[in-house]
């Protein structure tokens, strides 16, 4: 792999200007996020024709969903510091721990999301069902997106076609990831802790 | 580089799993303190600082933005800055231009 190709192409900053774009595109998506969890917030407590947020909330499964986000982030920094001091073994064990760790969480995901259909909290049941499902949904289409690519670098690797000199694919996949834990770090605060606020 | 850096001035493994360990025991903080059904009043700024510092953690530790060019912080503090003038652009239309019942 070239030189060129394997750190892109650097800015008058002196950045990568794939690290850079990854950065502006996560700038982009606060922005996404920030609306769909205003929304959530305008729409919570109103028009409960359903049941309420009180009623169907599991604090317990979404404590134990949010540790597995977290520990993801964990185990993706752990694999980004291995590919950078060229243990790709030790890189391949943890980008799939990451993945594992995002699957579970999903799989949280849709246990609690057929809990409250089963509920008779669907998406259409009330304002607050719509607004949560919009926001966790994008939430998990999120983790999902990023599952699949946590996937292919580590394919891509046990192919060899991802080597140290990949460290900032993995660099940039990262920042994803973390961002995704970052969001849900927020709406499990305003979301599930708020509930009774 | 720091003593405690190594690979592109970035952290340890080993601080890497302290920063673990202060995050999943926020998150039991968080979760105890909503078990304790203590008042809003207590409730809310309490966990909004916990949450504050869980992702300033994440950002400044796992993002690297603690270690990496400056860029990288300022750009993420403009889609913060932008998201918070959404906010109030939504709270101005929904309740002083528009006044209005979500939901009836």
């Amino acid at each position: 792999m070239s030189e060129a190709s394997s750190h892109g192409h650097h800015t008058s900053l002196g950045v990568d200007n794939r690290k850079l774009g990854m950065w502006i595109f996560l700038a982009s998506e606060c922005m996404l996020f920030g609306s769909l969890i205003f929304t959530f917030l305008l729409f919570r407590n109103k028009g409960l024709a359903g049941p309420t947020p009180q009623e169907v909330f599991d604090i317990n499964v979404t404590t134990l969903s949010t540790f597995v986000l977290l520990m993801s982030s964990f185990s993706i920094v752990l694999a980004l510091h291995s590919i950078q001091s060229g243990n790709m073994k030790a890189f391949r064990r943890w980008i799939l721990m990451t993945a594992i760790g995002g699957i579970v969480f999903l799989g949280f995901q849709t246990y609690e999301f057929t809990e409250f259909v089963h509920l008779g909290l669907g998406l259409r049941a009330s304002t607050f069902a719509t607004s949560f499902f919009m926001l966790t949904g994008t939430h998990g289409a999120h983790v999902a997106i990023g599952v699949i690519w946590l996937l292919a670098l580590w394919f891509s690797s046990l192919r060899g076609g991802l080597t140290v000199d990949g460290a900032l694919k993995v660099d940039t996949m990262a920042l994803y990831w973390h961002f995704v834990d970052v969001v849900w770090i927020v709406i499990f605060t305003v979301v599930y802790l708020f509930v009774y606020v | 580089m720091t003593a405690d850096t190594q690979t592109h001035g970035h952290p340890t493994p080993k601080t890497y799993a302290l920063i673990a360990v202060v995050l999943t025991t926020v998150t039991l903080v968080e979760y105890v303190i909503f078990q304790l059904d203590v008042g809003s009043a207590i409730l809310v700024p309490v966990l909004t600082v916990l949450s504050v510092g869980k992702f300033a953690l994440v950002c400044m530790f796992y993002m690297h933005l603690k270690f990496d060019h400056h860029v990288y912080t300022r750009l993420i503090l403009t889609g913060i800055l932008l998201m918070v003038g959404i906010m109030f652009a939504l709270l101005t239309l929904f309740f002083v231009a528009h006044p209005f019942n979500p939901g009836g």
